[in-house]
């Protein structure tokens, strides 16, 4: 019985030591990690105004899109194209980052949508997200 | 029957130990992107939401020495 026991002991410490590896933090403190974050940090600043304006929303896959050129005058539409696709290849990029760093590629798809759910629920009100449905003003 | 007990238990329990590390740590996943979305969007705790919608987020109040990549 004893013996036992404490083959249970075993199990279970072995058990408990695994879950605390998995319930560890992602690792997110690589260089390259480091400058997307940089990157999208200074382009919020340009981004912004759009978000509020409607012009840009975020979509539910986790990256960002046009909802409404026309809230932006004829002569800003090129730069503003060029900003969503520089957001959209860092946003890319950060989610296959975090995956590679943790030594998971595969879960690149699931870090994107985890980021999708987050980057909505952290969004300002008034912006506007794509729903099951299409675009919702926040 | 003893030994046959830590057999079994063993058997259905160490396999969940390999796999356990495979499956994708949602939590763990979810806190790193608050954690990157706070940094990105210049969020600290209380001001999300708090200003008005054209208030600049975007000023880089205490940008990381390493310099930006564009």
């Amino acid at each position: 019985m004893k013996k036992l026991l404490l083959s249970l002991l075993v199990v279970v410490t072995i058990f408990a030591a695994n879950g605390a590896v998995a319930a560890a933090d992602l690792e997110i403190n690589t260089p390259a990690i480091a400058a997307l974050k940089a990157s999208m940090q200074t382009r919020h600043g340009q981004l912004s105004p759009f978000y509020s304006s409607g012009a840009v929303g975020l979509t539910k896959d986790g990256m960002i899109a046009i909802k409404d050129a026309n809230a932006v005058p004829l002569k800003d539409r090129g730069a503003l194209n060029g900003l969503v696709s520089a957001e959209n290849a860092d946003r890319a990029n950060l989610y296959k980052e975090i995956a590679t760093a943790n030594g998971h590629p595969e879960w690149q798809g699931d870090i994107q949508n985890t980021f999708a759910g987050r980057w909505i629920d952290k969004a300002q009100g008034g912006w506007w997200y794509q729903g099951a449905g299409g675009w919702v003003k926040k | 029957m003893k030994k046959w007990l830590v057999g079994l238990s063993l058997a259905a329990i160490l396999p969940a130990c390999v796999t356990i590390n495979i499956y994708f740590p949602a939590a763990a996943a979810e806190k790193a992107a608050d954690k990157i979305i706070d940094e990105v969007w210049q969020l600290k705790q209380g001001q999300e939401g708090a200003k008005p919608t054209d208030a600049p987020a975007g000023k880089p109040a205490d940008t990381p020495a390493d310099a930006p990549a564009k």
